[in-house]
């Protein structure tokens, strides 16, 4: 069917800020569709709050809005742009919510707004467990059986009547606490007293326990015509019983018959023809893993990132199909963009084996429960190609970068059984390697079975690369050993360091010997159909495929996966990198291994390889295309940490050179840098004794910032307030020696200010200078962002200028830099700089309109900023005022403390523009899913250090209509204040704690800033807890208070009797 | 590990691990071809219509799940070979007896494994289906260059077919199966639809068949060449006037045979389980199974007695016909899934249909 000619204009929504669960694969879906429906001559409003995007950019709509994802601010989009249909399948969860909200509530039809790719009563079909169980039984496909309870004996009731075992879920707990799986009447009596519990409503769903079946998603589309096809199907390694999202994945399914994949394909089918999706949608499974008993367990009527992985695990691209679907066309009518030849209405066929593993955060959140379970947990993920199990298990796991090249985690050696079998049933993030090491050890695969039910088929995989572990110990550097075991995905690091020689000279000896991989092409078609498109995968078997170019050649860096610290800004920078490199007449070569991103899709780049990012996948990669050189400034610190190995191996690194990298990353070498520049920096030592950090925190004066020099297990920098704390800081924290040195720097509570240049050498351009509202010491990805500076004066924007043009300059900077800086008692003092692209750049980028990565590509390759039109110093600010306001997943997990510190930990950003600063903080609040009070009940608990702050803006809160409940002892200085409040017990002191009070949910909002006694921290732990489990807004930091009550004042009115 | 070669008519020779039948002092000549699905070797394995030929698997892991009782297509493969990137030492499913490599012994079938099989699937690809021979790595060069220029022979269908009638009883209509080399699945689509069946050897006459009283006629699957077999197209003329007929594959081709369209060998055919046919009167498109390495000439359909009912998505080409005048159809792909989509199974409901009417 041709495109509906009625849609001229189409409103696509977009997901929101990255959080756990939605993340980068919405900016790639999002991208896609609406570079899709450009193609086929529709107008394309974009809407979304997320900046660090490249589906954000000016250029891939007609017209795009940054703005918060609301109907209020959905409603003003639409009554100005007049749109004639509104795409919502395309911006995850978030994106289809407001379709519902927007249908619902009259306005599309009101309007004229055509619901393209769904309707809201499939959405509901889908979403709504009732109503989705009613739909699977009207045409026969099984879904556990299951019933809320609200007694034990309702639950008894229910297993009579179905049998064990069942699986027992606390309505609204996060990550199922007080459930579990009862086996029995005694369990499920225990286990439902319990949930009931732990339950704020008092309410337990009973289901018939699927756990241990094997787990099994299904990739469809299907068109108006009711044509559908299956993209793609992938098996958990993980049982039922991981969030999909959370497991170790691989596609195709591996362990399932021509029957069984059958038998849940045709089951797929329905499912989405009763749905009637017009547009890709995912069925979840579990399958029986001992009869064809299967269940539906879940579907989503939309892309998903499962369709992203599917998308770049088959070549085929959903979302783009997905997006002309939407507006008319049908599969048949459709190219096949990959083979360019055939049509986009068949199923890939693959010939080769993806694995997908999960990038978790417990690095940065220590104390998180690492647990998995039915709540997601990563915040990233890594895919890669082999053409052995073996080869694309191994490679992925040396994607993560975590440290780890082979099944190896150094803690595991040496475990006892016993201490492995507890690891493995622990089902954390590390069980993978919990289970090889068992192996090596002597269990049993039948063992590990028994555990985890993992299938043989992945055991025996990994039985076999332990094997080859030993055959390569045996036969040592043997041509057929080696060969073998590259074959099977093996790392020159692992290999080097098992038999012991350095591993560039197994690179060399491996060249020498022709061990060398080959690349293969992603075709969508097992090689049936001629193919050019080049997104290509290394393996180790005889014809390479990659296309001879005469062109000059540049590779970009990737970022890796996504994780906190790391987010999808450094695939915007490189996606900017390829196209400005792109666009000087270069081929641009893009090596990544992130299946959700935009820089991974085949079409950004000339050549594609999807590989891990370490110094010899990389250098396989060079050896093939010999380019001129290597960009890696935009792959965050992934990139630019690879930059000095392969620099070692004779690869000319483009941009700044790597000792100039080093000399604004050593901390040495920088100080000495600043000190010949005459430029203030926070005094700071490296100690190796505790009597020493004594003594020379002492010397610096409290407080102190502290942290180790060599992180171990991701305990990291605190600000410690005396000495007292600085002692326990030591014990607690690191392990300080001569090996391991700890770095203490006096803090400074000033305004931080943060600064992205490009420079080319000779000339510096500041494109923008932002300061953050929390004071140094929240982390500035944490802090809340400020474009341009409200509250600097000009004399010290100007120094802030000035500094940076001489560092950069003598930084011998190519390319970007980023600098962060204190203001301390009118001073500004240097913190630190990053000689790379950074989180601000595309927030800066979009506010100042210097498209900041490709004039600093344009630089890297040569071409002055000067000729490009810039000049060396900074460019005035525009009238808009534009906030960046970070976002976190703290719902997410569990046990993770919410208070702001200098460890980060958001996991997304959003930006708000307007005219007038409040204003734009208003949306930045908004954007960020701040449920802002306009009047209520403050629950405050605050620090004595904070005490005379906070006061001052409780005033301001009572004057706009709020009231307080208080601990003692900050009740007690509302009261001498003459501001009513009422008191509240600390935990445990009362039946009417301040648990109970947040419980009751007559709290609007808790400011609460963090106390050092260690009593009283444990007891705010739990508060703040509590109060993310429930939804409710918790303030850490009087600084963010602050600028959340200038926009609740802007909206108010003072509320004052006459006198 | 035993090493064997595959040689093939260009001369190209790959080395690789042995793991199906000793071959140690004898060779293995068959067509090469590929087939992309990524499930279902067992049924491929078994399928009788890969009489003669050795099938080189795109998909790189092949028999993950083992070998079970159900699955086989026909009780003797009749396939020379097999081409695999690896081959499981054992299977892990539910259903699994024996591993792909204890099967491939049993039935005596040679097979090869360690193989760039996306590098010989391109060189089918691009130079069309060629000859191919699996030999010991000692076999000589002059012998197997010798082995190469021998024919393949034009009599896969007899060697394939049921050499007497076999009944399957049912309670509902009885169809006669012209056995071509069929699949099992086929009896069993019509079987699960209560029929009766008697499967005939290919070159029964119409005699023979009518003595069965049938209500409708199916046309198997099966192997080489349609030209080879002439003779069956009289039958078949008489019998599509007096019982509604389905065909299926090579079914499909000599049903275009006998009236009056031409088929012709395409270069490397088609063999997968994603294969887009589109129905032109329902405008819809379904996935489907196939294997086949001949196919109906468009132009020659024109003059004939039949019309195009289904076409091939990516290149056009002719997936199913119908009879102008008469209830007789066919489709050149595999309806009865086994392995692959079962999209197109209402085909022979169809058919039943046709009969009842």
């Amino acid at each position: 069917m041709p495109i509906n000619k009625n849609l001229k204009k189409v409103l696509v929504i977009g997901s929101g800020p990255i959080v756990i669960g939605q993340a980068a694969e919405f900016d790639y879906s999002g991208t896609q569709a609406v570079k899709s429906l450009i193609e086929e001559g529709v107008e394309v409003v974009l809407v979304n709050s997320n900046p660090a995007t490249i589906m954000t950019d000016k250029e891939t709509a007609h017209k795009v809005y940054i703005e918060p994802l609301n109907v209020e601010f959905l409603l003003k989009i639409i009554h100005k742009e007049k749109p004639d249909g509104l795409l919502p399948t395309l911006g995850g969860q978030t994106a289809l919510n407001l379709a519902v909200k927007l249908e619902e509530e009259g306005h599309l039809k009101r309007l004229g707004v055509q619901l393209l790719g769904c309707n809201v009563d499939t959405i509901q079909k889908a979403e709504d467990r009732k109503l989705f169980k009613d739909l699977m039984k009207e045409i026969g496909e099984p879904v556990p059986d299951s019933k809320i309870v609200m007694t034990t004996q309702e639950s008894l009731e229910f297993a009579n009547k179905i049998g064990y075992p069942l699986i027992v879920r606390p309505a609204f707990t996060l990550g199922g606490t007080g459930g579990g799986i009862a086996s029995n009447e005694i369990e499920l009596i225990a286990i439902t007293n319990s949930g009931l519990a732990a339950s704020p409503i008092q309410q337990c769903l009973i289901e018939r326990s699927i756990a241990g079946f094997k787990e099994v998603e299904y990739e469809v589309i299907r068109d108006s015509n009711d044509n559908c096809i299956i993209v793609c199907n992938m098996e958990n390694i993980d049982p039922v019983g991981v969030h999909t999202g959370d497991s170790i994945v691989v596609a195709p399914s591996q362990t399932l018959s021509d029957k069984e994949y059958q038998l849940l394909r045709s089951s797929a089918l329905k499912i989405i023809r009763s749905l009637k999706i017009e547009g890709g949608c995912n069925v979840q499974y579990a399958m029986d893993p001992h009869s064809f008993q299967y269940y539906v367990i879940e579907v989503n009527p939309r892309v998903s990132r499962s369709s992203a992985l599917a998308s770049k695990a088959t070549g085929y691209p959903i979302a783009k199909i997905a997006a002309k679907i939407a507006i008319g066309l049908t599969m048949d009518e459709i190219i096949n963009p990959v083979t360019k030849k055939t049509y986009a209405c068949f199923e890939p066929a693959l010939d080769y084996v993806v694995s997908k593993i999960p990038r978790f955060p417990f690095d940065k959140f220590v104390t998180a429960n690492r647990r998995l379970g039915t709540q997601m947990k990563a915040t990233g993920e890594v895919m890669a190609l082999g053409r052995t199990y073996e080869e694309a298990l191994l490679k992925s796991v040396r994607c993560l970068e975590v440290g780890l090249f082979h099944l190896e985690l150094p803690a595991y050696k040496n475990k006892s059984l016993t201490e492995l079998t507890d690891k493995i049933l622990k089902q954390d993030d590390e069980r993978l390697f919990a289970i090889s090491e068992a192996l090596r050890a002597g269990m049993t695969s039948k063992e590990i079975n028994r555990l985890t039910k993992m299938d043989f088929f992945f055991l025996g995989k990994i039985e076999k690369i332990i094997a080859m572990e030993k055959t390569l110990l045996q036969e040592g550097k043997t041509v057929e050993a080696i060969k073998a075991a590259k074959k099977m995905g093996f790392s020159d690091i692992y290999i080097s360091k098992l038999l012991n020689i350095p591993e560039k000279d197994l690179y060399d000896w491996r060249k020498k010997n022709g061990i060398m991989p080959v690349f293969k092409m992603v075709d969508t078609c097992a090689g049936e159909f001629e193919s050019s498109t080049p997104y290509y995968y290394s393996t180790y078997e005889s014809q390479d495929e990659v296309l001879e170019s005469t062109k000059q050649k540049v590779v970009v860096l990737g970022s890796g996966p996504i994780r906190i610290g790391q987010g999808i800004e450094f695939d915007y920078a490189t996606v900017h990198a390829i196209d400005a490199i792109r666009s000087m007449g270069y081929e641009a070569i893009v090596i990544n291994n992130n299946p959700e991103t935009v820089s991974t899709d085949f079409n950004i780049s000339d050549r594609l390889y999807f590989e891990p990012l370490t110094v010899e996948d990389v250098c396989h990669v060079l050896e093939r295309e010999k380019p001129l050189g290597v960009v890696v400034q935009f792959g965050g610190q992934t990139a630019i940490n690879l930059a000095q190995g392969l620099q070692e191996r004779g690869v000319n690194i483009l941009g700044t050179s790597v000792d100039d990298i080093d000399r604004a990353e050593d901390r040495k070498r920088f100080e000495e840098l600043v000190r010949s520049l005459d430029i203030a920096q926070p005094l700071g030592c490296t100690v190796t004794s505790i009597n020493e950090a004594v003594e020379k925190s002492a010397h610096l004066g409290f407080p102190v910032i502290v942290r180790p020099s060599y992180v171990i297990g991701g305990r990291a920098m605190e600000i410690v307030y005396n000495e007292h704390e600085l002692l326990d800081y030591m014990k607690r924290a690191v392990q300080v020696n001569p090996e391991h040195p700890v770095l203490i720097d006096r803090y400074m509570i000033g305004r931080e200010i943060e600064v992205d240049a490009i420079s080319d050498g000779e000339t510096v351009f500041i494109p923008g200078i932002m300061e953050h509202i929390e004071k140094a010491g929240v982390h500035s990805g944490d802090s809340i962002a400020v474009y341009p500076p409200q509250t600097v004066s000009k004399k010290l924007l100007d120094k802030l200028s000035e500094t940076t043009l001489l560092i950069t300059k003598a930084l011998k900077i190519k390319g970007l830099i980023n600098l962060q800086y204190v203001i301390y008692q009118d001073e500004v003092y240097i913190l630190e700089v990053n000689p790379r692209a950074s989180r601000t750049v595309p927030f800066l980028s979009k506010v100042t309109g210097v498209q900041m990565a490709k004039v600093a590509t344009r630089a890297v390759m040569g071409e002055s900023l000067i000729k490009q039109g810039y000049f060396h110093g900074t460019l005035a600010p525009k009238d808009d005022i534009a906030v960046k306001a970070p976002v976190f997943s703290f719902a997410k997990l569990s046990d993770v403390e919410i208070a702001l510190g200098p460890e980060m930990k958001s996991t997304g950003e959003v930006m708000g523009k307007d005219k007038v600063f409040e204003k734009a903080l208003h949306k930045a609040f908004v954007a960020a899913g701040v449920i802002i009070p306009d009047s209520g009940t403050i629950l405050a608990t605050i620090n004595d250090v904070d005490k005379e702050d906070a006061i001052k803006l409780f005033q301001r809160f009572y004057h706009v209509g709020f009231d307080f409940v208080a601990t003692a002892g900050t009740a007690k200085l509302l009261k001498a204040r003459g501001i009513p409040v009422r008191v509240v017990d600390r935990i445990g002191e009362s039946e009417n704690d301040i648990i109970k009070e947040i419980k009751s949910g007559r709290v609007s909002l808790i400011i609460n800033t963090i106390s050092k006694s260690k009593n009283v921290e444990s007891d705010g732990f739990k508060m703040r807890r509590v109060a993310v489990e429930r939804g409710l807004l918790c303030l850490t930091s009087l600084d963010t208070t602050e600028a959340l009550l200038k926009t609740i004042e802007r909206n108010s009115y003072t509320m004052e009797p006459l006198s | 590990m035993k090493q064997i070669k595959l040689v093939l008519e260009t001369g190209e020779e790959y080395l690789g691990e042995s793991v199906g039948a000793d071959i140690d002092n004898i060779f293995s000549l068959g067509e090469l071809v590929f087939n992309t699905s990524m499930t279902g070797y067992q049924e491929i394995l078994s399928d009788p219509s890969y009489c003669d030929q050795i099938i080189v698997m795109t998909y790189p892991l092949i028999g993950n799940y083992g070998v079970n009782k159900d699955d086989f297509e026909s009780l003797a493969p009749a396939l020379k070979g097999m081409v695999m990137r690896e081959c499981a030492e054992e299977g892990s499913n539910w259903r699994n007896e024996y591993s792909l490599r204890e099967l491939l012994k049993r039935f005596k079938i040679p097979a090869i494994a360690g193989i760039d099989t996306r590098e010989l699937t391109k060189k089918i690809r691009d130079r069309g289906v060629m000859k191919a021979v699996l030999a010991p790595v000692s076999y000589p060069k002059h012998n197997i260059e010798l082995v190469l220029t021998r024919s393949l022979g034009t009599d896969q269908i007899q060697r394939v077919s049921t050499k007497s009638p076999i009944h399957f009883p049912g309670e509902g209509k009885r169809i006669v199966m012209m056995d071509f080399g069929y699949k099992k699945n086929i009896l069993s689509s019509l079987l699960r639809r209560n029929c009766d069946v008697v499967v005939v050897p290919w070159n029964s006459s119409v005699e023979v068949i009518e003595s069965f009283r049938p209500q409708g006629l199916l046309l198997s699957n099966g192997p080489g060449n349609p030209k080879d077999v002439p003779e069956v197209l009289p039958t078949i003329r008489t019998l599509q006037k007096k019982y509604p007929m389905f065909s299926i594959c090579m079914g499909h081709q000599l049903f275009a045979l006998a009236n009056g369209a031409e088929t012709e060998k395409m270069k490397f055919g088609n063999r997968g389980g994603n294969h887009p046919v589109k129905d032109l009167k329902l405008g819809k498109v379904f996935m489907s199974s196939q294997n086949h390495g001949y196919a109906v000439t468009e132009a020659s359909v024109k003059t004939s007695e039949l019309e195009v009912t289904q076409i091939n998505i990516n290149d056009k080409s002719i997936e199913g016909l119908r009879h102008k005048t008469l209830p007789a159809f066919s489709v050149q792909y595999h309806p009865e899934a086994s392995p692959g989509p079962e999209d197109t199974a209402w085909l022979f409901d169809d058919f039943l249909n046709s009969i009842r009417n």
